[in-house]
Formats: structure tokens, C-alpha cells, sequence
């Protein structure tokens, strides 16, 4: 009787320690205040557990340190960095649980459940990269250097596709150009640029090109920038290019008389500051102009080397280049700039201030950073998969009950309220460590319902055999547990074994199959055992004169 | 009172080399289809880009294969997925010309643009449901990952079970679950499965389970060769498969329960996971009592232990009843029949 009351009582305490991780408890989150559109602190009560993206829908996303162009010495340190910058960004952002983590020794593992808008939030990620100026290629040394490129070309045997249909947009472009008379200056290079495409046509790479409304940028027609792009990459082209000139593509995509556009830029190879001098920027709109614009603040050093620079290169124009992309249109420097400036967006949505913004601020990455793997999943699958996963798991348990008190009467009875114990104290167990719940978790919770009833079969079966030697009821259960015993000890340690090698090696989704399969084995070994045992006890301790038993 | 193969009493050994020949006429033209086309691998492990879109009406893969080849995406699988308006697009790395490296993130996007073109704008004339994009770096360390799990996983329990029962016992476990994972494999290949990291789990899980199923019956093994002295190996054997086939029929119609209601309700991510879990119980199921226990007996013919009866004979003795009869005091099977409440 003593034995059985202290059994209970384990029982008791497990159980109402599984109900107290599983009881919705206050969680902190970061959400967006509807009135004022800042992020702030909420409290909210909730199950906790923690459900996997592909089941509450997100953003996953998994970067690393572009080694591509020079290897980083120390991307351990430049990780963390990173790792900071992105964390405060998605803060930022809006999601009210984000994941930022760095796994291994140089990757990031960035996580946003729930996110609505993967488009946009993947673009803010991926812009966190690399921010740097660069003066845009004022004297027009690659455009100079065009014709030895297109004769290169020529030789190589590269003739320019649709010339005359090319040329005539060159003149529809130029039309437009002059017509908008941004400076004298320009529209004559602008003609000089058509001399020279005139005099040498046809051109492969420069009938490609044609001259945007600043030096140094060029309009690619938009079906046309993979041709651009591999006549670029040539290395015949590239030594071609004059030193000290590297071209970027721009974001943008512009529409001219029907046809869109992506704009290329030269511009020195050089930045004339990085992001890392940046220290804060936020996005206003002028209230006197009704135009978006974005304020920034340099570190006292970078507004030294920043005030240098502009100095030299008033009224040039400078590319913002993020990830080495142009970011928008290159704005033209006014005046020497010092500490603060500013940067003018025009009639551009705030919104577009306000990424811009986003970027420059936390823009202080050290290195440049690669998606090396991403998986969205849309809120509405993850529904789906709950819904079906839930469907089949219930159905998979009902299974299990059916058989297992029409194969073993009351014993199965037993068995099955113990399940019920064992869902419990699983679910407890993915809460109380804090581990996630995914799809895979869901399918092996549902496999281990299966696998959990294995060890009350073998017991049973045991039992049945030893009443068919002619034990006695007691000793028949006595012996059943005992007997049974290395059997499922050495088939749970063995799953066990691979379950957790599974989570050593295996990432994400495979890892959250094996933690939901160890904690299942785990917690079947108490309830098929343990529990089983306890209501045996009792049951025998009621009726002791029992001859028969229902297993 | 509802039993089962009660007091079974099959030579099952004895179909051992019928049970070679069936495993060896699936496990060798599948097998050497893998070998020759190789698996259908998800995109986790080739690298490449995955996108699963929804269409408000059935628009058909062939709609979804113009919208791409007019924006010149080529080389891309396009199939329907679950629903009948639901589709996966699959553009892997190294497929000839599919995807050039680095670009996996730019192909989301251009899908996303053709379909735009071709079906209308976005949140109602299609949805994009997941997109997923892996670099052919995480692809590589994924497969060198799995298979160094299935390595670890055959060390650990090799070593496991030479500890708990002897190597001979362990050897022949881990053989069996060789066969099983070539079976999977040729099970995969035959229906042409996509081969995902979750697949890559169910196929661990599978040696888990499979060692697991053998484990039982050489516990069994264990205690009647403590028991029985004066029995030979085969006869041990054979035995121990009857007395745990109640058991094995149990287990693995709840397990097989679960994992078909898996295959039919959880939907089309978890499907392969689901149908190799449930050839898995099968495969391993078979192996326990047609590979496990006839290859323990050679095994212990080849390199004879302590208590070697394999080495004896090789056929059944007839001399002793294979089942002990049950001794009943009440008679009969009167304390069975009497059980049921």
C-alpha cells in the first residue's frame, strides 16, 4: 500500500509538473503599436510552445559571410557583428518573434514566424549587407573606353543583336532626355556618347547601353541585362574596363516611352566611406516640400574623412551601393558634408525613405552577407499543415486505442490512459526545454504514439504468457514487467541512440523530428512501465483474490 | 478474448531462402536503378529553388510550363502538389543549364514575375504558398551530413548491442538493417519519392526502428538459449520468432495504423516521409525474422561462440517440440478461457 501511495504520488507530481509547463504563461513580445507604428513590449498569454515556421508560416533565412571576393580573416567576429545588426533591423521591423541566431562559427540563421510580407522583409535582410558611397564615374572613362570594348568584342566575333531597332531608341532616349534639361553639360556628353555609338555601330556592348540622366549611369533595356550581364563577365571585357572603374547595377527598374529599363553604373572602385562610419539615419518628410528625405549621422572620424571627400567632389554625384547594388538614383553632392547630412528622395512614398533609412542606420556591416538558403512558407500552408497533421495524428491515436482495448480489454484500457499520460508529459517536455514544434515534430509525435504502445504490448504479451504456463494472476504480472523488461530497454536505448545522432547531425526540421522522438521515448518509458505498472497494482490491490485478468 | 498467432508454431527459417530470393528480386533492379539514374533529390540537397503556388481554379502545369518558357525560365519541373490547383515549380542546381550558382534567390523572384505576367496579378489570380532557396553549399553539406548519420548511427548501435548481447548478436542486427535501408532505397527509386532531409529522417528512423524490432526477438533469442540447452540454434531461433509474432503483429499494426492515417490525412509534405515510415515497418518487420536471425545462424556457424548451437545443425532436430507445452494446473486452456472479463 505504501509503495502504491508513493507511486501515485510520482505520478501526481509528474503530472502536475507537465500541466504547469503546458499552462499559458505571460510571454514578452515586440509588437507593433497600431497608433503610433512603433515596436514596444507586450505581454500576452499563451501556451508555450514554440511552433516551428513551417507551422505557424515565415521566413527563414540562412546568410554567411561572402568569402567570393577575398576571403574575410576573421568572419567569427564579423558574424557577430552582423548577427547584432541584423537582431536590432528585424527588431525594427516588426516581427514580434524573431529568431537571429549565428550557428556554427559563421552563419546566420535568421528566423521570422509569422511574418505577412516575405517579400519585403527578405529584401531588408538581404540589403543589410555591404553599405558604401561611391562617386559615380564623373569623367566618363568607361563610356570612353566602350569603342575598344565593342572592337574587342567584334574580334571575338560578339555583333550587337537588333541594331536598327536600337538605334532608334538611342535618339527616343536622348529625346526625352534633353527634353527633361537636367544641365548643358550633360546633354552634350549625352551627344557625344550617340557620336561615338554612331561612328562605330554596330557595337555589341554599346548598343546595349544608353546614357542615363547622370555621368556614369546607362540605361540597359530590361530583356536585355542578361546579354549585358555576360558580355560584362567576359574576361576580354573586364580588362577593357578602366582601372579604377567598377560597374554596378542598380534596384531600380525605369520605364521609358513603354519599355523598362535597369540602370548600370561606373563608378570609381572605391568607396569614399562605408557604412560602418554610419551611426544613425531616420526618414522625414519636409514638411515645407512635401518630399521624402532621409537624415544621417557619421561617427566624429567618418564625418572627418566624409567632410574630406565631399570636399573634393562637390558636385559630383554619389551612389549609395548596398550589396552592391545602386540604391536608387545617385544623389548629387551640393556642398562639403560633414558630420550630418541629408539625403533627398523627391515625391518617393515615405515608405521608401523609410527602408532607406532603415538601411543606413544599422547599415555598419562589416562584411558583406550571402543568402545561402531561404524557405518562406505562407501563413495559409501552415495552417493547412496543423489542420492535417492534427486530422492524421488524431486519427493515427484513435487507431491505436481501437486496437489495443479490442485486443486487450481492460489492460488496453489501462494502456491507454497511460497514452494520454504520455501525450501529456511529451508535450511538457517540448515546452519545458523550450524546443520548437514542427511538421516533422507533429509526424514523429503521431509515430511515437505508435512506437509508445510497443512496450505495453510486449508486457502484456507477457503476462498472457506466463498466465498460459499457469501462474498466478500476481506473479504472472510480476514476471510479465520483469521479463519484458530488457527487451524494451535495449529497443528504446537503441531508437534513443539514432534519435540523437539524428539531432547531432541533422539541422532544423530533422532536429525537431528527433527531440520530439527522444522526449517521446523518454516519456513512454515512464508511462508504459512506470504508470502501467502503478494501475496494475492497484487493480490487483483491490481485488487480490482475482484468478482471471483481462490483458 | 481476441489472440493472435497464440502458441505459433511456423518454420519460419526454414523459407529462408525463398525470403532471399523475393528480397533480392526487389532490392536488385531497384538498387541498380539507383545506381544508374540515381534519387529524385529535393532541393535541400541539390541546391536550387523550390516554389509552391496556389490558383484560385485549376489552371493546369502545362499554363504554369508557358507562363516560365515565355520568361525564358527553361529546365524547371513544374507538378501539381496535393490539391488540383496547387503547384511545385523546381529549378535545381545542375540539372544542365537549370539554375547558374548564386542566382537561386533571383529564380524565385523571375518565377514570380512570369507568373505575374501570365495569370495576373498576385494575391488573386495565384498565391505563392512557400518558396524555398538553398545555396549548393548547404546542399553538399547536407548529403555529406546524412550519410555520416547513418555511418554513426550503425557505429553506435554496432557497439551498443556488442555490449548488451555479443558482437555476433550485433553484426547480424546491423546487417539487417543494411538490407533495409538497400530496400528503402530501392523502395524510393521504384516510386520515384522526392528525397528530402525529412525523408533522410524517416530513413534513420527506420534503422531505429528496424533495430529495435530485431532487438526483441534476439532478447528472445537470448533467454531461450538460457532456457532451452538442449535445442539447437535453428530451432531457438525459430521459436523466438513464434513467441514474439503475437507481439510483432501488435506493434506493428498500431504503428503501421498511424503511419498510413500519416500517408492518407497529413497532407502532401508529409507524404513521403509517411510512405517510407510505412515500408519501413514492413521492411524491417521482414528483416527481423528472414535476415536478423538466419544470418545470425551463419554467423555463428562461420565463427562459432561460447554457446554456439548454430554451429551444431543446421536443421531441425525434430526431437524436441519446438513450443513448450503449456503447463496448465486448471487444464486445458482453461485459465485463457477464463481470462476474459
Amino acid at each position: 500500500m505504501r509503495t502504491i501511495r508513493t507511486r501515485l504520488l510520482t505520478i501526481g507530481a509528474l503530472l502536475v509538473l507537465a500541466v504547469w509547463q503546458l499552462i499559458p504563461t505571460n510571454v514578452t513580445q515586440r509588437v507593433r503599436d497600431p497608433v503610433t507604428g512603433r515596436m514596444k513590449d507586450t505581454t500576452i498569454r499563451r501556451v508555450p510552445i514554440n511552433l516551428g515556421l513551417d507551422l505557424q508560416g515565415g521566413i527563414h533565412l540562412a546568410l554567411e559571410v561572402d568569402q567570393s571576393k577575398g576571403s574575410v580573416p576573421d568572419c567569427a567576429d564579423a558574424i557577430q557583428r552582423a548577427e547584432k545588426v541584423v537582431r536590432t533591423r528585424i527588431d525594427e521591423f516588426g516581427t514580434s518573434e524573431p529568431v537571429v541566431q549565428i550557428q556554427g562559427r559563421c552563419r546566420l540563421i535568421v528566423e521570422l514566424a509569422g511574418e505577412k510580407d516575405p517579400a519585403r522583409a527578405k529584401s531588408i535582410i538581404q540589403r543589410t549587407a555591404f553599405l558604401e558611397f561611391r562617386i559615380t564615374d564623373m569623367k566618363n572613362l568607361f563610356r570612353d573606353a566602350l569603342p575598344e570594348i565593342d572592337k574587342a568584342l567584334r574580334r571575338a566575333g560578339v555583333t550587337a543583336p537588333g541594331q536598327g531597332a536600337a538605334a532608334t531608341s538611342v535618339t527616343q532616349l536622348f529625346g526625352s532626355d534633353t527634353g527633361k534639361a537636367k544641365g548643358k553639360a550633360k546633354v552634350q556628353k549625352g551627344k557625344a556618347a550617340k557620336d561615338t555609338t554612331d561612328q562605330n555601330a554596330p557595337g555589341a556592348l554599346s548598343s546595349l547601353l544608353f546614357q542615363g540622366q547622370i555621368p556614369g549611369e546607362y540605361l540597359v533595356p530590361e530583356e536585355q541585362v542578361p546579354v549585358a550581364e555576360s558580355l560584362l563577365a567576359r574576361p576580354d571585357v573586364q580588362r577593357l574596363i578602366p582601372r579604377g572603374i567598377e560597374l554596378r547595377w542598380g534596384t531600380e527598374v525605369l520605364s521609358r516611352a513603354g519599355r523598362s529599363y535597369r540602370s548600370l553604373y561606373a563608378g570609381e572602385d572605391r568607396p569614399i566611406i562605408t557604412g560602418e562610419y554610419l551611426q544613425d539615419a531616420k526618414a522625414t518628410r519636409d514638411p515645407l516640400t512635401n518630399q521624402s528625405v532621409v537624415n544621417f549621422v557619421l561617427s566624429r572620424r567618418g564625418g572627418r574623412i566624409f567632410e574630406r571627400e565631399t570636399g573634393r567632389h562637390v558636385n559630383d554625384y554619389m551612389a549609395i551601393i548596398l550589396d552592391g547594388r545602386v540604391q536608387g538614383q545617385p544623389p548629387v553632392i551640393k556642398s562639403q558634408i560633414g558630420q550630418r547630412g541629408q539625403i533627398e528622395l523627391g515625391a518617393k512614398p515615405l515608405q521608401d525613405a523609410q527602408d532607406l533609412a532603415l538601411v543606413l542606420k544599422a547599415g555598419a556591416l562589416p562584411a558583406p552577407l550571402t543568402i545561402i538558403e531561404e524557405r518562406t512558407i505562407g501563413p495559409s500552408l501552415g495552417q493547412d499543415s496543423i489542420k492535417d497533421g492534427i486530422r492524421a495524428g488524431i486519427v493515427g491515436v484513435a487507431l491505436v486505442v481501437l486496437i489495443m482495448v479490442g485486443y486487450y480489454r481492460l489492460s488496453g484500457v489501462l494502456a491507454v490512459a497511460a497514452l494520454a499520460l504520455y501525450v501529456v508529459f511529451t508535450l511538457a517536455g517540448l515546452a519545458g526545454f523550450g524546443f520548437t514544434l514542427t511538421l516533422p515534430g507533429l509526424a514523429g509525435l503521431a509515430l511515437s504514439v505508435g512506437i509508445a504502445v510497443d512496450a505495453n504490448v510486449l508486457i502484456f504479451e507477457r503476462i498472457r504468457e506466463e498466465l498460459q504456463h499457469g501462474k498466478l494472476v500476481r506473479t504472472a504480472v510480476d514476471e510479465g514487467f520483469k521479463h519484458a523488461m530488457s527487451a524494451i530497454v535495449d529497443s528504446n536505448v537503441s531508437t534513443a541512440l539514432t534519435a540523437f545522432i539524428l539531432y547531432l547531425v541533422g539541422t532544423g526540421p530533422v532536429q525537431g523530428f528527433a527531440i520530439t522522438l527522444i522526449i517521446g521515448i523518454a516519456a513512454s518509458m515512464v508511462t508504459a512501465i512506470f504508470v502501467v505498472r502503478t494501475f496494475y497494482m492497484i487493480w490487483l490491490d483491490r481485488r487480490p483474490d482475482m484468478a482471471t485478468l483481462s490483458v | 478474448m481476441i489472440r493472435l498467432f497464440a502458441n505459433a508454431n511456423y518454420d519460419f527459417i526454414k523459407w529462408r531462402r525463398w525470403a532471399y530470393a523475393i528480397t533480392a528480386a526487389v532490392i536488385i533492379p531497384g538498387f541498380s536503378l539507383f545506381l544508374i539514374r540515381g534519387l529524385n533529390y529535393s532541393i535541400e540537397f541539390t541546391g536550387g529553388t523550390l516554389i509552391q503556388v496556389q490558383t484560385p481554379e485549376p489552371v493546369g502545369p502545362e499554363r504554369i510550363r508557358g507562363a516560365l518558357d515565355a520568361a525564358g525560365i527553361r529546365d524547371a519541373e513544374i507538378q501539381q502538389f496535393g490539391a488540383a490547383n496547387e503547384y511545385v515549380v523546381r529549378a535545381r542546381i545542375g540539372r544542365a543549364g537549370a539554375v547558374v550558382e548564386g542566382l537561386t534567390e533571383t529564380t524565385a523572384a523571375a518565377v514570380d514575375s512570369a507568373l505575374a505576367r501570365a495569370l495576373g496579378p498576385a494575391p488573386e489570380h495565384y498565391k505563392i504558398l512557400r518558396t524555398e532557396a538553398v545555396g549548393p553549399k548547404v546542399g553538399r553539406e547536407l548529403q555529406s551530413k546524412a550519410f555520416l548519420a547513418i555511418l554513426l548511427s550503425f557505429l553506435v548501435t554496432l557497439a551498443y548491442l556488442a555490449i548488451r548481447f555479443e558482437w555476433r548478436f550485433g553484426l547480424a542486427a546491423v546487417l539487417a538493417t543494411g538490407h533495409d535501408i538497400l530496400s528503402t532505397i530501392a523502395f524510393i527509386r521504384y516510386l520515384d519519392l522526392e528525397v528530402s532531409l525529412v525523408v533522410v529522417g524517416a530513413v534513420l528512423t527506420m534503422v531505429g526502428y528496424s533495430l529495435n524490432d530485431t532487438i526483441i526477438i534476439f532478447d528472445r533469442v537470448r533467454e531461450n538459449l538460457r532456457k532451452f540447452r538442449r535445442q539447437n540454434l535453428y530451432e531457438i531461433l525459430n521459436l523466438s520468432i513464434n513467441e514474439t509474432l503475437p507481439r510483432s503483429v501488435l506493434t506493428h499494426g498500431t504503428t503501421m495504423a498511424t503511419t498510413i492515417a500519416l500517408v492518407l490525412l497529413a497532407g502532401e509534405v508529409l507524404r513521403p516521409f509517411a510512405l517510407v515510415m510505412t515500408f519501413a515497418i514492413f521492411t524491417g518487420t521482414f528483416s527481423s525474422i528472414y535476415i536478423a536471425a538466419p544470418l545470425l545462424m551463419y554467423i555463428e556457424k562461420r565463427w562459432p561462440g561460447e554457446d554456439a548451437r548454430g554451429a551444431r545443425a543446421l536443421r531441425p532436430t525434430g526431437s524436441v517440440p519446438l513450443n513448450p507445452p503449456p503447463a496448465a494446473p486448471e487444464g486445458g486452456s482453461g485459465v485463457r478461457s477464463k481470462a476474459a472479463v
